[in-house]
């Protein structure tokens, strides 16, 4: 079931070093066993067309991450970590697994482009990444805000976006 | 001529006939029959639902039609947390209501915001419209919603309720309830034919 | 490159009825295969507000305060005159900012917060939760954990399902509907406020385990709640499921194919209407569903009625699954004995200064969870609930997404409700079973 590109490398006197895993030319990671490809925002819509060809029938999920505070360390050679990912979650129902696709998207152009033509249902979710972090879809049907109102100023889930909290003065109930 | 009441075949009527002052009559009349509009938002609207249900029954009070216009409504019960986005739903219902009109806020996010003290929650729907009890729990449970909807009709009924707004200023009365669920364990139901 | 090999092998254990394959359906496209003339409304509000005389379609705007009970949502429909043609669900009108808490409290704290995401089955949230975490940690629970936290999880189900049934009927215009679904959901509310202390938002599953063992007597309690069940169902089966009225109204209504299904990313109920035979349960077990039995119910027309049905049997799969729990549940330990995530038990504070110490630095600070991130899924009553947590090795998780299964769910509306009429849009809505507090976060 496994999806290695690798042809086994060369032998090196006593050691085998195992060719990194990789997913139609893309460098897998993974976690508590679950693949995760990294893949360039040029060459996402691609992958994901090919996948869904072949059984990742459905786009589960499609969520942003602001790495400001804490750039990611656990990332393939090769991949320059940016401060926004877009993360896309797929799954097999023939072969029962998932599929992460992590997406880095430089914080100076925050643009991707859309998935919705691939999976119709990344729709919603997109805009909702739109509306949270700022990141733009290109070729996406109606960007627009979906949670917050449409005049808001700011997306929320930022890292350099307060959480809004107000000062609480605890006093005593108005006398009941 | 007249009209002679005690001759005119209502002979036997006379113990039939209450009088009161109008005052009274009024609030008997408006305590007794108000209607709640629909304004369940979050989780809170699923446990005014059970207040609504058989077991709690809001029907003994006369308050199970839960209007869906403003217009037919006297109370609204917020239920549930308020965002930035329903604040201006919430107030453009609140004014569509008919005169008198009261307002509970059920539960502790349309109270204070809750445990969401952030961006996107209103902190207090006293923030946007004129509150007259509040109802403490995440959630209250019917009993407490019960105990709210008790103490408001109270206050009505023995004129401290616009009292207490007129000496709010423009808030409202602002009367806070003790929350009542969880007293004892809770005891088996199974209503109906079994 | 290595071609995959199609997996052919379909489950063995699905019977011959509607015979659904599981091999990868040649899929016509992505957005190719939604209906072509457009359900979806796109439009912004002052286009929508500025009148067009000679259109002759109308705009209306439905909700979000309205008397379908669903919740917050709002629709905004173009009608030729009776007939729905596109619709645009806007939503955001619970949005409580969520994701942004859960990044500012600790993973016992967490909980609390997600449990008011799908605030009509919010062990599913939890447990969602938790099991991320738990991937993040390591952590191997004791069974007795895992099979507490399945009973749980079912007994949300049925009441989850309860309020469907009530909500529906209640839509459709049954108002005895909505009192006996309420009255079902009430012992079941009392069982869980007798095991968690609360009827809703319970914050019971936790890191590790479960808050708390099941009390003494729990047996009993539930095996006369399951008990009184069945003959309720076949009242409902008299009340509703025959009834002419309620077929009519929902059968033939809200019908969407497998091909769309898939595409929109609908997954749960709306997608086993069309007869498409996917349960986490079963297909991708997590906890100890795949060892207790149960079937999964699909329907073939999906339609509103199919939708119904499948929840209403699906209460019955869940009595059947309890009643297994309560005759299998293993002794043990209800929570894992780790000093790292499991606080110590009251007693002992009185007595060790270290488990007073150890208490207080669980609930002020949290514990640190390793660097990582993790996708956990489980099979709420409205389809796949997942949690992506992404952890920077503090106390706090540094990105918590949840995947709100209502949410994706809702971008099947404008297909639902394309060419009905505009007095089937409540049903079609009460079908799709929406919670916003799990569609705004």
């Amino acid at each position: 079931m496994s999806d290695t590109n690798a042809a086994p490398a060369p032998e090196a006197a006593n050691e085998v070093v195992p060719e990194p895993e990789t997913l139609h030319g893309h460098p897998v990671t993974r976690y508590f066993g679950q693949r995760v490809v990294h893949v360039g925002r040029t060459e996402l819509v691609g992958l994901v067309r090919t996948l869904r060809d072949e059984q990742w029938v459905q786009c589960l999920d499609l969520c942003g991450v602001d790495y400001l505070a804490h750039l990611q360390s656990d990332l393939p050679a090769g991949i320059a970590p940016e401060r926004f990912e877009v993360v896309v979650t797929l799954i097999s129902h023939a072969a029962r697994e998932r599929l992460r696709i992590r997406v880095q998207v430089p914080a100076d152009d925050p643009s991707v482009p859309t998935l919705f033509e691939v999976h119709p249902g990344t729709e919603a979710m997109e805009r909702e990444v739109f509306d949270m972090f700022g990141i733009t879809f290109e070729g996406h049907p109606d960007l627009t805000r979906i949670l917050m109102p449409e005049d808001w100023e700011g997306h929320p889930l930022r890292k350099d976006y307060g959480i809004g909290r107000i000062p609480v003065q605890f006093k005593e109930a108005p006398g009941a | 001529m007249a009209l002679d009441l005690t001759t005119n075949g209502l002979e036997t009527l006379d113990h039939n006939f209450v009088t009161a002052k109008v005052e009274d009559v009024v609030k008997w009349a408006r305590t007794r029959s108000m209607w709640p509009a629909t304004f369940g938002l979050a989780c809170c609207a699923l446990e005014m639902m059970g207040t609504g249900g058989a077991h709690y029954d809001l029907s003994r009070f006369g308050m199970e039609v839960f209007r869906a216009s403003p217009r037919q409504a006297d109370l609204m019960i917020v239920a549930g947390r308020v965002s930035q986005k329903m604040a201006p739903v919430l107030r453009q219902i609140y004014d569509q209501m008919m005169e008198p009109k009261w307002v509970i806020s059920m539960g502790v996010c349309a109270s204070s915001g809750g445990m969401f003290n952030n961006y996107a929650i209103v902190q207090g729907v006293d923030q946007v419209v004129p509150v007259d009890v509040y109802a403490p729990g995440c959630p209250p449970g019917p009993e407490t919603l019960l105990h709210a909807i008790g103490t408001l009709h109270e206050k009505i009924n023995d004129g401290e309720l616009f009292q207490r707004r007129e000496a709010n200023g423009g808030a409202g009365a602002q009367l806070t309830v003790t929350q009542l669920d969880g007293q004892r364990a809770p005891q088996p139901v199974i209503l109906g034919r079994s | 490159m290595t071609a995959t090999d199609a997996p052919t092998d379909a489950p063995t254990h699905l019977t011959g009825e509607g015979d659904q394959e599981m091999a990868p359906r040649a899929m016509a496209g992505g957005a190719e295969v939604l209906r072509e003339v457009g359900s979806v409304l796109r439009i912004s509000e002052a286009e929508a507000a500025a009148d067009a005389p000679d259109a002759e379609t109308t705009i209306i705007n439905m909700g979000p305060q309205h008397p379908s009970t669903h919740g917050v949502l709002r629709l905004m429909l173009e009608l030729d005159g009776e007939t729905v043609l596109r619709t645009k669900p806007v939503i955001g009108y619970l949005h409580t900012g969520m994701e942004k808490t859960g990044e500012t409290l600790t993973y016992l704290q967490g909980g609390t917060n997600v449990t008011r995401m799908d605030y009509a089955s919010p062990i599913f949230n939890e447990l969602a939760f938790c099991l991320a975490a738990e991937e993040l940690l390591g952590l191997e629970l004791p069974p007795r954990a895992v099979w507490i936290r399945m009973l749980m999880s079912e007994l949300n189900r049925i009441t989850s399902h309860f309020l469907f049934l009530a909500t529906n009927g209640m839509d459709l215009g049954s108002t005895s509907m909505m009192i006996y679904g309420w009255r079902e959901r009430e012992e079941g509310l009392r069982i869980l406020e007798m095991i968690t202390g609360l009827r809703m938002n319970h914050n019971f599953i936790r890191i590790g385990g479960s808050a708390a063992d099941l009390p003494d007597g729990w047996q009993e309690r539930l095996g006369t709640y399951l008990e009184s069940i069945p003959p309720r169902l076949e009242e409902y089966g008299v009340l509703m499921t025959n009834q002419p009225i309620w077929r009519d109204r929902l059968q033939g209504v809200g019908v969407i194919s497998t091909e769309e299904a898939l595409a929109l990313g609908a997954t749960g109920p709306i997608l086993r209407s069309t007869g498409y035979a996917w349960d986490l349960r079963r297909d991708l077990p997590y906890l100890a569903y795949d060892e207790v039995d149960f079937d999964v119910i699909i329907g073939s027309y999906g339609d509103c009625f199919d939708r119904y049905a499948i929840r209403l049997n699906e209460i019955s799969e869940s009595v059947r699954i309890l009643w297994q729990c309560i005759e299998r549940l293993p002794e043990g330990d209800y929570r894992i004995q780790d000093k790292k995530v499991t606080p110590p038990p009251r007693a002992r504070i009185d007595e060790s200064m270290e488990a007073l110490i150890h208490h207080f630095k669980l609930f002020t600070e949290g514990f640190k969870v390793p660097e990582g991130e993790a996708y956990a899924a489980v099979e709420s009553p409205r389809g796949e609930l997942g949690v992506y947590l992404v952890s920077d090795g503090s106390a706090t998780p540094y990105r918590m997404h949840v995947r709100g299964p209502s949410f994706v769910n809702l971008q099947t509306l404008p297909h639902l409700m394309r060419g009905g009429q505009i007095a089937d849009a409540v049903a079609i809505i009460s079908s799709v079973d929406p919670i916003m507090g799990e569609v705004d976060r």
